[in-house]
């Protein structure tokens, strides 16, 4: 591996900065929020209206007593990147680590200076691996401005100098400063024209378990969560939608709760949605159950689980509207000619996000300017909705965002809660609102992760081994209803086939000489969305249990079926190999102990999983799962062991409850009561192996979730014989695993 | 009015008595660091101390506290983030989003206080909570470590 060097363009540091505003009409401050979130600061370039240390550039501001700040575009909902992107900016810096904080700036200071951050977009496990290489160099670029402004300082050619632990030293001459005492100097300075970026066999903060940045002020209420900002003068709302999808508000009896204790506003919210504005949320919710409302349902006033799996159940052999994914050879002709051949129906269901912190914003309008105060995991998708609902040109609205309680995906390519927020504001011009969602508006809300179904088959020949697979997705389209302007010019949704492609982030792990993955695509009127995982929740379930199938029909052990197709997939073999070696595969695990494996690549890093369950009474207990991920880099290995287990506390939850259904149009599931997840008693053991095999950007947040249902229900099969090939499971459920 | 007596200070709330508990801390007097997650006490985000005992703030009236029982809310559970629970989670960086760790820290701390070694089925049985992150393992470490720190705090 060699050092990267990058030629720095003056543009993308320097732009804008001279033209950035001194920050916010409105002057809201924001007690608790962290700088950025302020809303009389932030930063405004190189002349910020606080008078502090200027930035250095975009990313870093040092200031006098050394304390280094690092800006993060991406945005913090549990995920760990912030403290990672830190990271990242921080090996390049040279900075003393213990000085590191943080501030996000807003997507409007974004955009005054020509996106200088870049992408704001925090999904699809990108946070890092799509900004490691620009975060960096602005690291790499303050470095060289703190050390030249020492330099000059000295009257000493910078090559003599060096930097570490934000100490400047020039060994010839024995003197030394630190970067808050250059700073000042430093950010007058043209940035260099090149930098290098270090070997990554230099890193010495890149690859080390520290700990995250954000976690004192979640251990003491400090931290403060969109739903709980207080700003002066604020009004509290609480909002119904109707229920039924596309429906639209007919009309409501403001007059039956206008005098209710702390009411100052009942109000329509765009076509389909009315809130009830009050002095405090509690007020406003007890008013609005209390407001008599009536919908106009519209089309699907009617529609029912029932009526969206026969349109499932259609696309599963039709012709009809049908796009292939991946094909190589014949596998039709394969499987005609196969001495064996297996076929198998399995079925995922639409499920809610579910974040712990129901969908809120805040907003104030006042004719003149908007802003918006949101978790969101897309500040600038966040701008742009609040903008539109504003009816003002983005350059007069500023979003200010604010850590997550959850994201998942909810947060990203959706901001209805934004729009809604907004809508409601400007009724009442110049008074902040707080819009808060209900727990059961959010699950009759959500953005759901789209619901498919899945008929493979599979050839054997005479010796067992795998000659073809036919794998037909049935069912909805993310990208159709989210993104159209990202569908394939053929009207076919890639993202469909996470798991499946021929190469790329979500490639297939096998090599099967006749393979045809199609996609039969069927949009019921539900709004699908990306949920942690995406389609690779279904997608290797579908792959990895089939595989499963088909390896005991074909009388061979799980690992050495899988491991005679992926000559080709080094790496997703590798980690494979790395599970069952751990989890002791092919010995006898004993004391009623099954296990299962399960294999995928996805967002760029390759997992895999070994399950161990036991049945009790007819109840499976999660003993333990081996998860491996080489996801190239691994930036921060302690983080990475957390992300692991926590997908797989999302993606079981998932396997052993996640379903939300429908009824005359509307999701029946309202609450955790009939939503469960799962919790601490059902866990069981993580091992985690971080293998980075080095040269590539991997993603973590979501690659591991994939592996771990099929892992268990492969296991669940080795414990019953029994396949279960439909999510949620509705006959085996969870025995709690240290239950006496 | 009603009187609370809410992490040591006596507090009067003018407000409909039938308002939760959850909604009057975080409403009436601020204290925003106690969550609002499902409302029906399922999962756990609102939990609070009442004498001592961990309970879901969220389906509790606050005329249900006029007998001058003592609070604590996570802002109260120690003055410098030194309580054993705290300083285990900080040492395991259990929190993930965070949102629930108010919640799962109370329930935590309420369970210490109650049983010092609690057992793994101890943790299973006391903590309930939701959280869609997953910290679950930490949490379970996190106990067990704050256990110690208790242990030892109390013998030195």
């Amino acid at each position: 591996m060699s050092t990267e060097v990058l030629k720095v363009s003056r543009r993308e540091f320097l732009i804008g900065s001279t033209a950035a505003g001194a920050g916010f009409a409105l002057g809201m401050m924001v007690p608790g929020l962290g700088r950025a979130a302020m809303a009389s600061e932030g930063p405004a370039g190189k002349t910020p209206s606080d008078g502090e240390t200027p930035e250095i550039n975009a990313w870093v501001v040092v200031r006098p007593d050394d304390t280094v700040i690092i800006r993060i575009a991406r945005s913090e909902m549990g995920q760990g990147t912030l403290t990672g992107l830190a990271q990242l900016v921080a090996e390049e810096l040279q900075c003393d680590w213990s000085k590191v904080t943080t501030e996000y700036p807003t997507p409007g200071e974004n955009l005054r200076r020509d996106r200088v951050w870049g992408s704001f977009s925090t999904g699809g496990s990108r946070g890092i691996r799509d900004s490691h290489s620009y975060v960096r160099k602005g690291g790499a670029v303050a470095r060289q401005m703190l050390i030249q402004a020492a330099a000059e300082a000295w009257g000493v050619p910078m090559e003599e100098c060096r930097a570490e632990n934000s100490v400047i030293t020039h060994d010839a001459s024995g003197r030394s400063t630190t970067y808050g005492t250059v700073a000042q100097a430093a950010a007058e300075l043209w940035p260099p024209e090149h930098v290098e970026l270090k070997d990554p066999s230099d890193w010495t903060l890149i690859g080390k378990p520290v700990k995250r940045l954000d976690t004192l002020d979640k251990l003491n209420g400090k931290q403060v969560f969109g739903a709980d900002l207080t700003l002066p003068g604020m009004l509290n709302a609480a909002i119904r939608a109707c229920p039924v999808f596309t429906g639209k508000l007919a009309s409501f009896e403001a007059s039956q709760v206008r005098d209710m204790p702390g009411v100052r506003a009942v109000v329509p919210v765009g076509n389909n949605a009315v809130a009830v504005v009050a002095d405090t949320w509690w007020q406003a919710k007890t008013a609005l159950d209390a407001l008599p409302v009536s919908w106009d349902k519209g089309p699907h006033a009617n529609l029912s689980s029932a009526d969206i799996d026969a349109m499932l159940d259609e696309g599963l052999t039709s012709d009809e509207q049908v796009f292939v994914g991946n094909a190589n050879g014949d596998a039709r002709q394969g499987l005609a000619g196969a001495a064996r051949t297996i076929e198998a129906v399995y079925a995922y269901p639409y499920q809610n996000h579910a974040t712990m912190e129901p969908m809120n914003a805040t907003a104030v309008w006042t004719g003149e300017r908007c802003e918006v105060w949101c978790p969101t995991q897309n500040g600038e998708a966040a701008l742009e909705a609040a903008a539109a609902a504003a009816g003002l040109p983005m350059t007069q609205c500023d979003v200010h965002k604010i850590h997550l309680g959850g994201g998942f995906g909810r947060r990203g390519a959706f901001h209805d809660f934004v729009t809604q927020a907004v809508l409601i504001a400007k009724q009442l011009p110049g008074t902040p609102v707080k819009l808060l969602w209900t727990r059961e508006e959010d699950m009759a809300h959500g953005h759901y992760h789209p619901i498919t179904k899945c008929r493979l088959a599979g050839g054997l020949d005479e010796t067992g081994d795998l000659t073809a697979l036919h794998v037909r997705i049935s069912g909805q389209s993310i990208l159709a209803a989210v993104r159209p302007q990202a569908m394939a010019p053929d009207g076919a949704d890639p993202v469909t086939f996470q798991g499946f492609h021929a190469d790329g982030d979500h490639a297939i792990s096998y090599t099967v000489p006749n393979l045809l993955v199609e996609h039969a695509m069927r949009n019921p009127p539900v709004p699908p969305g990306f949920w942690r995982g995406v389609n690779i929740n279904q997608n290797a379930i579908y792959m990895e249990c089939f595989i499963d199938e088909l390896a005991h029909a074909a009388g061979k052990d799980p690992l050495d079926f899988r491991r005679k197709l992926m000559a080709d997939h080094p790496k997703s073999l590798a980690v494979l190999e790395a599970v069952a070696e751990k989890a002791g595969w092919g010995k006898p695990a004993g004391g009623g102990i099954h296990r299962g494996l399960a294999v995928t690549k996805t967002f760029g890093s390759y997992v895999a999983a070994c399950a161990e369950i036991s049945m009790d009474q007819g109840k499976v207990r999660l003993q333990r799962i081996v998860a491996a991920t080489d996801p190239g880099y691994a930036v921060n290995p302690q983080q990475i062991e957390a992300q692991v287990e926590g997908s797989f506390v999302y993606g079981l939850s998932a396997l052993f409850h996640g379903e939300c259904t429908l009824e005359n149009g509307a999701v029946v599931q309202s609450n955790f009561h009939d939503y469960p997840s799962l919790l601490l008693k059902d866990m069981p053991e993580v091992e985690v192996i971080v293998m980075p095999s080095g040269g590539f950007w991997g993603g973590i947040g979501e690659p591991t979730i994939a592996v771990a249902a099929p892992a268990v229900l492969n296991a669940l099969f080795a414990a019953t014989g029994q396949r279960l090939r439909s999510v949620p499971l509705k006959t085996v459920h969870l025995s709690s695993a240290n239950a006496a | 009015m009603t009187k609370l007596k809410v992490n040591g200070n006596q507090v009067d709330v003018d407000v409909d008595p039938s308002t939760p508990l959850l909604w009057v801390l975080r409403e009436q007097l601020g204290l925003t660091g106690t969550k609002y997650g499902c409302g029906i006490g399922a999962c756990g985000s609102c939990t609070v101390h009442v004498d001592g005992e961990a309970v879901r703030s969220c389906t509790l009236p606050l005329s249900a506290m006029a007998g001058g029982q003592e609070i604590v809310t996570i802002e109260g559970l120690s003055p410098d983030n030194d309580h054993p629970v705290q300083q285990a989670w900080a040492e395991l960086d259990v929190p993930q989003c965070g949102y629930c760790q108010p919640g799962m820290i109370m329930t935590a701390a309420a369970l210490l206080a109650d049983n010092p070694d609690p057992s793994d089925a101890d943790i299973d049985a006391a903590v309930t909570n939701i959280c869609r992150c997953g910290t679950f393992n930490r949490v379970r470490r996190g106990i067990h470590l704050a256990a110690g720190i208790k242990r030892k705090g109390e013998s030195s």
